[in-house]
């Protein structure tokens, strides 16, 4: 192996890859989730790879963002959702029956066509609303964006 | 022509990006669509998530074996663990069917394994393991233009 590289869990990438703020080390194919409340409306922007291994962790976050929060409908922004599989479906369908408990709704929004095929399989989306965007989804549940 | 790869690998979560991904290296030559790309890894990251959870309850001192098979246009694909095994096929095998839903699991996978690929066998024995074997066919005509 020469100087220029670094060995990573899958690929061998150049140096000035490994270097480049924006490459998250050997996190690159996982996920990454941001929260944002607007009104009563948790906003889930998640970005990544959502399985079995990231649905863990995102649970945790995601149950803490939604009780500690006076919030009572959840968005879920999936628009840089590279990936994702019956695990990420569970945590979907987790969520769902919490805020269904809070009397809110769940909105699921900017869905790719392998994740909205997912979610159609699993018949998620009798339950859940889909929104082309979040502006959209904001406005359909009184909040302006 | 044949091509063949086999892996073996800890059975922990960790290692449900790193089989899924790698399957789909290994299956770019067939220059599959990114559609059965992407059934291919969530058909991965599903058989080898019910190995982990299921047939190995969650602990990480177990193997994961996967071997795939080129052949012409057909991919074989064979993912076995040698956990606990499954009592009831036809059951764990229904949708949303889940033997674990304190666990948030959706209930899910089996279906999914279904719907995207050709054929799909399950074979398991009680504290032996289970096998599941999968084939797909691609399609020959690729889209160029659309």
């Amino acid at each position: 192996m020469g100087p220029g590289y670094n060995y990573n869990s899958v690929w061998l990438l150049p140096e000035h890859v490994l270097k480049d703020s924006s490459y998250r080390g050997g996190k690159n194919m996982g996920l990454h989730a941001m929260f944002d409340v607007k009104g009563d409306v948790l906003i889930v922007r998640l970005s990544g790879e959502l399985d079995h291994h990231e649905a863990e962790v995102l649970r945790d976050k995601w149950k803490d963002m939604l009780y500690s929060n006076p919030v009572k409908h959840i968005i879920l922004n999936l628009e840089d959702v590279s990936f994702m599989d019956s695990s990420g479906l569970g945590v979907v369908l987790g969520r769902y029956k919490e805020v269904i408990q809070l009397g809110g709704e769940m909105v699921v929004c900017s869905i790719s066509p392998p994740v909205k095929r997912l979610f159609e399989m699993s018949g998620l989306f009798k339950i859940v609303r889909l929104e082309e965007n979040e502006e959209y989804a904001l406005a359909t549940l009184g909040v302006a964006s | 022509m044949k091509n063949e790869m086999s892996l073996e690998f800890s059975s922990v979560s960790e290692n449900e990006a790193f089989a899924r991904v790698t399957v789909a290296a290994f299956i770019t030559q067939l220059d599959p669509t990114m559609d059965e790309l992407t059934e291919i890894k969530t058909v991965v990251s599903e058989a080898v998530t019910n190995a982990i959870i299921h047939g190995y309850n969650n602990e990480s001192n177990h193997k994961i074996f996967i071997t795939c098979i080129l052949q012409d246009d057909e991919i074989e694909l064979t993912i076995k663990d040698n956990g606990i095994g499954i009592s009831d096929i036809s059951e764990a095998r229904e949708p949303l069917y889940t033997s674990k839903p304190e666990m948030e699991r959706s209930g899910m996978g089996f279906t999914i394994i279904e719907n995207f690929m050709d054929s799909v066998e399950v074979i398991s024995s009680l504290d032996q393991g289970t096998t599941v074997y999968m084939t797909k066919q691609l399609s020959k005509t690729k889209t160029v233009y659309n």
